[in-house]
């Protein structure tokens, strides 16, 4: 069933979870969304012992939006998003070995050391970036989709966006012509509230992101982006919108990052409380784990064991990156133009 | 064995911080997550948090301590099942090297490639442009205009890939009729009009070109291209370099650039110099309708995002094209428009008009000028252009472009580096003026090179009068 919603207007539903659950899908949501976590963790970690440079934007508090969203997706349909993006690319089942050694500048890094943080990409797992421009994203991933269509496919594009894209022009440009060609492209907006330390209060005249299509026919929807199983549930009835021809479509994810903006943010543009709060009230992960306890999907012992996994994978990653040499300086002057 | 919790740095300039204050004591358990303490930097008071779980043990540095080194250890963390006496016989130590130089690897001493080798490189000889176009192959009157049509129709017919947007592209025909006839040919689904949204497009062309798409963007003019730059230049141009070599955007954006007739400021400036000067861009510039076919067609080809400037005034002039198959062009070779021995004359675009006919009235007088065609701005070949100075040992430019930071600067500093020696004369660049283009005809004309002034500038370096 498609979504409710019309050419012009939107729906505003808040989607809840389910009252059965697939058991193996269960543990690979807590299971994604934990390696994520606890990848982020220690990036903060061995940015504080200066193996990080740079910028370092950490995905913590919002595992639920990418982790739920790329379970509604084949492999063969493609993913773009901004600058916080290491969520993303695990979730898309990149190594996280790659991914970390990136993040420290190494020759094992998915774009050997020369991208960062920011960009990095895989082809084999159609992720495409990775983008520090701000908005940059949307037209690429537009683009994506455009590609799709031209070339026949029946694959779509997950697009990424945060809070603060939405003000960009280009993301708008964007919109417009995705819905007068069609094109397979689903705009999931991660509403963390903060664009870097602006409110979206602050920043937004009109502050319900999900109908900021609405001048273009773009229809969107808001979520609770803190459940899994609730974007998952969006997410399938927006991907299916899109895959059968309709058009582009909105999601925006009402979630929280616990982190700062970048490692280096004071964070005085919000209280304590606030994020205390978040955390102990919708933590995704703790909901997850709750969840798996009360139903008894999971005995506290099989739920550590998971932990015990995810932990030793990302032990070997942070291995991985301080072992992997840096780039050779031959590597400054080759892959500028082939 | 107990885990070290280190004091971070919470910014990459760091080094040392204020731990202000512990918000655990030792004997708690914490989980990832938990806040531990507090440090202060000359900028913020921050927060250190658990990443792993486990029993405080030890807290090595008190709170209220000044100028704690970044990696100092600051207390030890218990894992399950230790007890406190795993942490005898740690101490607070001195803060261990910084992990980098730790782990150097054996890369960082090979030596980094030097300012100076970047810059003296083998001489090359200069690129034989005759080789082209075979001897005896027919020739016909062609315009730029359709030279262009006709470099994007040969590509499309032979790549399915390849596409056209644009503003005005396919039912208009072409903002100036360049693409006429392409959408009758190939259809709505390969020549696509777009909205006036020059940034969302190139950006969507981009994307298209990273999942395998040829797409050629046309821009109605490059002024309007300014829109675009950020996805031209952050976004096709480096992206290859950032992805470590995975991803590529072969892209062709092409439209008219540099000053048309009459159009004032915003639709009248030259972008060659800026777009040259992007790392992972191919920026072509050509003059006659030849080499507008063939370096199209070469563009289309290339693997890599190609700027491809073409002058309003030049659409309609033209050229001998010669009747081949699939005539091309390479990219990053100049060509001898016309030989000579006493001065050389590097151009490009609607520069090569002035020069040419400065050249030809040089000539009356006696002067021998060598005039060199760019065609390709980047990479630009420098060898064709530095075998010609090594000749004559004079070298003007003539560009549409302001004179600050322009083509004629990047030639006159290489030819300075590399052909000093060979030098009569100081280098002159002949150019546009330094000012925004007039809309008043005698002014706009003032605003221009002018045949005068080149022939003026080469009197100059030939110390004749």
């Amino acid at each position: 069933m498609a979504p409710k919603a019309t050419t012009t207007g939107t729906t505003t539903r808040k989607r809840r979870t389910p009252a059965k659950i697939d058991k193996e899908q269960v543990q690979k949501y807590y299971r994604d969304m934990l390696l994520i976590r606890r990848f982020e963790e220690k990036a903060g970690q061995i940015y504080g012992m200066g193996l990080i440079g740079g910028f370092c934007h950490l995905y913590i508090g919002q595992e639920a939006v990418v982790v739920g969203m790329q379970s509604t997706i084949t492999p063969d349909d493609a993913v773009i998003t901004s600058y916080r993006d290491h969520g993303h690319m695990l979730a898309c089942g990149m190594d996280p070995k790659g991914v970390m050694a990136e993040l420290t500048g190494r020759e094992g890094g998915y774009s050997k050391g020369k991208g960062g943080s920011m960009h990095m990409f895989s082809k084999e797992k159609n992720f495409y970036g990775g983008h520090g421009i701000v908005g940059a994203c949307v037209p690429l991933g537009t683009g994506l989709a455009f590609s799709q269509k031209y070339q026949g496919t029946n694959n779509i594009t997950l697009c990424y966006m945060g809070d603060g894209t939405v003000n960009q022009g280009q993301v708008y440009e964007s919109f417009n012509m995705a819905e007068l060609w069609n094109l397979p492209v689903v705009y999931v907006i991660e509403n963390n509230e903060y664009a870097m330390g602006t409110s979206v209060k602050r920043a937004s005249a009109q502050t319900e992101l999900y109908r900021r299509g609405e001048s273009f026919n773009v229809p969107g929807e808001q979520v609770d982006g803190m459940d899994v199983f609730a974007v998952a549930e969006a997410g399938r009835k927006a991907v299916e919108w899109v895959r059968s021809g309709k058009g582009p479509y909105i999601l925006e994810m009402k979630t929280y990052r616990y982190r700062g903006h970048s490692m280096s943010d004071p964070a005085k543009y919000r209280s304590k409380e606030e994020v205390n709060k978040k955390r102990a009230e919708s933590d995704p992960i703790e909901r997850v784990r709750e969840r798996l306890l009360n139903d008894k999907v999971y005995t506290e012992d099989e739920l550590k064991e998971i932990d015990r996994e995810v932990k030793a994978i990302v032990a070997e990653a942070v291995e991985f990156a301080q072992e992997s040499p840096e780039p050779h300086p031959d590597e400054l002057m080759t892959d500028i133009v082939a | 064995m107990p885990t070290e919790i280190l004091m971070p740095a919470l910014s990459p300039t760091m080094t040392e911080g204020k731990l202000a204050r512990w918000m655990v004591s030792e004997g708690d358990t914490v989980s990832s997550g938990d806040v531990l303490a507090e440090i202060e930097t000359d900028k913020a008071t921050m927060e250190v948090e658990a990443v792993d779980e486990g029993v405080v043990g030890k807290i090595l540095i008190q709170a209220d301590t000044d100028n704690v080194a970044v990696n100092t250890p600051i207390a030890l963390l218990l894992e399950e099942g230790e007890d406190a006496s795993a942490v005898e016989g740690f101490s607070a130590s001195a803060a261990p090297a910084a992990p980098q130089t730790e782990s150097a690897p054996e890369a960082a001493s090979a030596p980094a490639p030097a300012a100076a080798e970047v810059i003296i490189e083998a001489r090359g000889d200069a690129y034989d442009a005759s080789g082209e176009i075979p001897a005896g192959t027919e020739m016909v009157k062609m315009s730029v205009r359709e030279a262009l049509r006709d470099a994007m129709a040969e590509e499309m017919r032979g790549d399915e890939r390849v596409f056209v947007m644009g503003e005005e592209v396919a039912e208009y025909q072409g903002a100036y009729k360049v693409t006429q006839g392409l959408l009758d040919e190939f259809g709505a689904r390969r020549v696509i009009d777009t909205p006036i949204t020059e940034h969302g497009f190139a950006g969507i062309g981009v994307g298209a070109a990273f999942h395998g798409l040829r797409p050629i963007v046309e821009f109605m003019t490059f002024n309007f291209a300014m829109q675009a730059i950020d996805q031209i230049v952050n976004s096709a141009a480096k992206t290859r370099y950032m992805s470590g070599g995975q991803m590529e955007s072969p892209i062709v954006f092409r439209g008219p650039n540099g000053a048309a007739s009459r159009v004032g400021a915003q639709h009248s400036q030259c972008y060659a110099a800026w777009y040259a000067h992007v790392p992972g861009l191919i920026v072509v510039a050509p003059y006659s309708a030849a080499d507008a076919k063939g370096l199209l067609k070469s563009a289309i080809r290339n693997p890599n995002p190609v700027v491809f400037l073409e002058n309003e005034i030049l659409y309609g002039q033209t050229f001998d094209v010669p009747v081949l198959d699939d005539f091309t062009v390479p990219l990053g070779k100049a060509k001898v428009a016309r030989p000579g021995e006493d001065v050389t004359i590097v151009s490009f675009g609607m520069g090569m008009s002035y020069s040419l006919q400065a050249a030809e009235k040089l000539a009356e007088e006696g002067i021998q000028a060598e005039v060199i065609d760019l065609r390709t701005i980047r990479p630009m070949d420098m060898d064709t252009v530095l075998a010609s100075v090594r000749k004559t040992n004079r070298c003007i430019t003539v560009e549409e472009g302001w004179p600050q930071h322009g083509v004629g600067s990047e030639i006159a500093a290489q030819i300075m580096e590399k052909a000093f020696d060979y030098l009569d004369a100081p280098v002159i660049r002949v150019s546009g003026k330094d000012v925004p283009m007039p809309y008043a005809a005698n002014l706009e004309k003032l605003a221009l090179p002018s045949v005068k002034e080149v022939i003026d500038a080469v009197k100059s370096v030939t110390y004749t009068s």
